[in-house]
């Protein structure tokens, strides 16, 4: 049937435009790019494009739409792409509940979705597809990661905060999966909470010996704020997600001697990463977070992939993107069998930069290799 | 539990509740005096943080990012009255309610475009950090007891304005009846953009105070709007004094609801399920007490007309 439309409309348009190829690619992008927590969606956005640009390509028509943090827009976007443009590729979404509404129903249809961001553990596991990969990371990973890191370096009584949602409760049984001890307490907090006051008393009345937390966006921001004027001295603990370039710059001192897991440092040291970098800080004038470096890689993916086979030659585009053969910043970068990375998650400390103002500073691998728990559920 | 930890936790609910006051008393006032909605009230609090935030960052001095912050929200709010408001007194509610929602989308939007998508920064003077000993050792936070301080000072201005001075006189009587003021000769339209730029600068000052403990971003008006409607709701329509009970109602039980419904339910639940289940309740908490005083007063705790 989509190749009926294709060769109907390919029928309709050869004689007066010349841009219908056989081969051109249309990539289609539903992100959130207005409202709270746009930065991360601008930065997929911007990091996608700018391999896009360096790639020279001119047979791939990316489109950009706004879901603005609301699965029901994101989900019509979704068949606007897919019945209107006829989009080979679909990708750009970063917040779990908008792909859960999206992706099922996209990969079922026949065309492939590239998360750069979202990794809800369903589609890692019972709802896993074959035509959904994940380039960015299993939402449990980091979580999971500083559990490890923290038991490593011999904290004994973390106290651990989330909020009280399905990505902040995924995210402390992540943690404590492989913290492998008892935590001596654990704070649920509600979504979208700006005072922490009283969470910040009942951590000062605990004994606790460091604080784990998962607070993303403005909620970090308000937290760490509040943190800092509350003279409670235990170290901080948290993932990337609250500790991004830009998310410090307005958390400002209080964020100072945080560390963070991440998949990405911008002072990990690989040539692609060099190049990443600097050319990203070039074109848009700011410091590139991990989502910025996710969408980046979910770019060269795809250019690495459409070197082999057209999407819709299906088995040939899948079995390319599987191999995973492209340079990524990240370094080594591989696929576990239900398409999700085996990947080096990595610790970054939060110091003050030569401008004065916070920047995160690589510390070492936090844990290597590490897969998500749900791929043995997978059966595609 | 210790009695420091509740003093603490009573304290956090005071200023909690203190700034949900300048955000109420506001939208109280302009539902009594001119009886509107008015949902774009967040976004004056909003204005007035990121007008704070820019000019700290412009001037590096927090007091006259906090007064530009004031001014820029009650300007905000009297061009608002002028242009949109002002039509909208004779139409019914809905209509009142479509038009300030679409302003809310607007002033998102907009201060989006001026300042980006990414949260300003904005943090208190550095003579405001740190923190006070209280007896029992408690350590709290001084730009917290801060906060309490011009809460208090303003419930006591707003008092005084109200009950002593002339324009206080005229939006008593606004609020007791609007043509009648109207027929005596008071120009009652400078008072009602007067009325809306007082409201828009009382939350720009409450969103500058706040922002700086919490993160400047779009939309950061929208959750503390609800919990103002919850609070004049609680207190009685138009009434200052019901929004003052009713803000600090409010802050007390929230913030006391979040610590020891979590540790009641731990008595008799295994912890990870009683932490959740506490949560979760104390998420419901202000709204089952909102249901409850409404079940016994229909027209809240201090209606303005009975």
């Amino acid at each position: 049937m989509k190749n009926m439309t294709r060769l109907g409309l390919g029928l309709l348009l050869s004689s007066s435009v010349a841009m219908a190829h056989a081969e051109d690619v249309k990539i289609g992008m539903i992100t959130t790019l207005s409202g709270g927590g746009s930065h991360l969606g601008v930065d997929v956005r911007d990091g996608f494009m700018l391999a896009m640009e360096q790639s020279g390509k001119d047979d791939i028509d990316v489109l950009i739409q706004d879901d603005a943090n609301r699965p029901d827009l994101a989900r019509s976007l979704a068949n606007e792409f897919m019945q209107r443009d006829d989009v080979d590729i679909l990708t750009g979404i970063i917040w779990s509940n908008l792909a859960m509404a999206v992706v099922p129903a996209v990969v079922r249809q026949g065309t492939f979705y590239l998360s750069p961001n979202a990794g809800p553990s369903d589609l890692a596991g019972r709802m896993c597809h074959e035509n959904y990969f994940n380039v960015a990371y299993q939402n449990d990973n980091l979580h999971g990661a500083m559990g490890a890191y923290m038991r490593e370096e011999g904290y004994e009584k973390p106290i651990i905060l989330a909020p009280n949602y399905p990505a902040g409760t995924d995210a402390l049984a992540g943690f404590k999966h492989l913290y492998e001890g008892d935590v001596i307490d654990e704070l649920y907090t509600q979504m979208g909470q700006t005072d922490y006051a009283a969470e910040i008393a009942q951590i000062r009345a605990s004994d606790a010996d460091s604080l784990f937390f998962f607070l993303p966006g403005g909620m970090g921001i308000s937290f760490m704020k509040q943190w800092e004027s509350s003279g409670v001295d235990i170290p901080i603990f948290g993932a990337a997600f609250s500790f991004d370039e830009i998310l410090i710059k307005a958390v400002g001192s209080a964020a100072i001697g945080a560390r963070n897991t991440s998949l990405w440092a911008y002072d990990l040291d690989n040539e692609t990463n060099h190049r990443f970098v600097e050319s990203f800080r070039e074109a848009y004038g700011r410091t590139p977070t991990l989502y910025a470096a996710q969408g980046f890689d979910t770019a060269n993916l795809i250019l690495s992939a459409l070197e082999v086979a057209h999407p819709d030659d299906q088995d040939a585009f899948r079995e390319a993107l599987r191999a995973a053969d492209f340079d990524s910043v990240r370094g080594e970068f591989r696929f576990g069998p239900n398409h999700h990375p085996i990947q080096d998650i990595y610790v970054r400390e939060v110091v003050e930069g030569d401008d004065g103002q916070p920047t995160n500073r690589l510390l070492g691998i936090a844990i290597e290799d590490i897969q998500d728990i749900y791929y043995e559920q997978c059966q595609m | 539990m210790s009695v420091t930890l509740l003093i603490e936790q009573l304290l956090n609910g005071v200023q909690l509740g203190t700034m949900l006051f300048l955000m109420a008393s506001g939208l109280t006032l302009i539902f009594g005096v001119m009886g509107l909605i008015n949902l774009a009230h967040g976004s004056f609090y909003m204005v007035g943080a990121y007008a704070t935030a820019a000019i700290t960052a412009s001037t590096g001095s927090f007091l006259i990012g906090l007064g530009a912050g004031i001014v820029a929200a009650a300007l905000a709010g009297a061009l608002v009255e002028l242009i949109v408001i002002r039509r909208l007194y004779h139409r019914p509610h809905l209509d009142q309610v479509l038009a300030t929602f679409a302003l809310i989308l607007i002033f998102s939007e907009g201060t989006r475009l001026i300042f980006g998508s990414s949260p300003l920064r904005l943090s208190p003077p550095s003579w405001l950090t740190g923190f006070v000993t209280l007896p029992g050792d408690t350590r709290y936070p001084i730009y917290r007891l801060v906060l309490i301080g011009v809460g208090v000072a303003i419930s006591i201005g707003l008092y005084l304005l109200i009950s002593r001075t002339r324009l206080g006189m005229r939006i008593r009587a606004g609020e007791s009846d609007r043509e009648m003021i109207g027929a005596l000769g008071v120009n009652i339209s400078k008072l009602y953009t007067l009325v809306f730029a007082l409201g828009a600068g009382l939350a720009g000052l409450a969103g500058a105070l706040v922002g700086a403990l919490q993160s400047v971003q779009v939309g950061m008006g929208e959750p503390v709007l609800i919990l103002a409607f919850v609070v004049i709701v609680i207190g009685g329509i138009g009434s200052i004094k019901g929004a003052l009970f009713g803000a600090l109602l409010v802050g007390i039980v929230d913030t006391l609801g979040r610590v020891y419904l979590p540790i009641f339910f731990r008595a008799f639940m295994p912890p990870s399920e009683a932490t959740g289940v506490g949560a979760a309740l104390a998420a419901m908490l202000i709204y089952i007490l909102m249901a409850v005083i409404l079940a016994f007063k229909p027209k809240g705790l201090f209606a303005a007309h009975d």
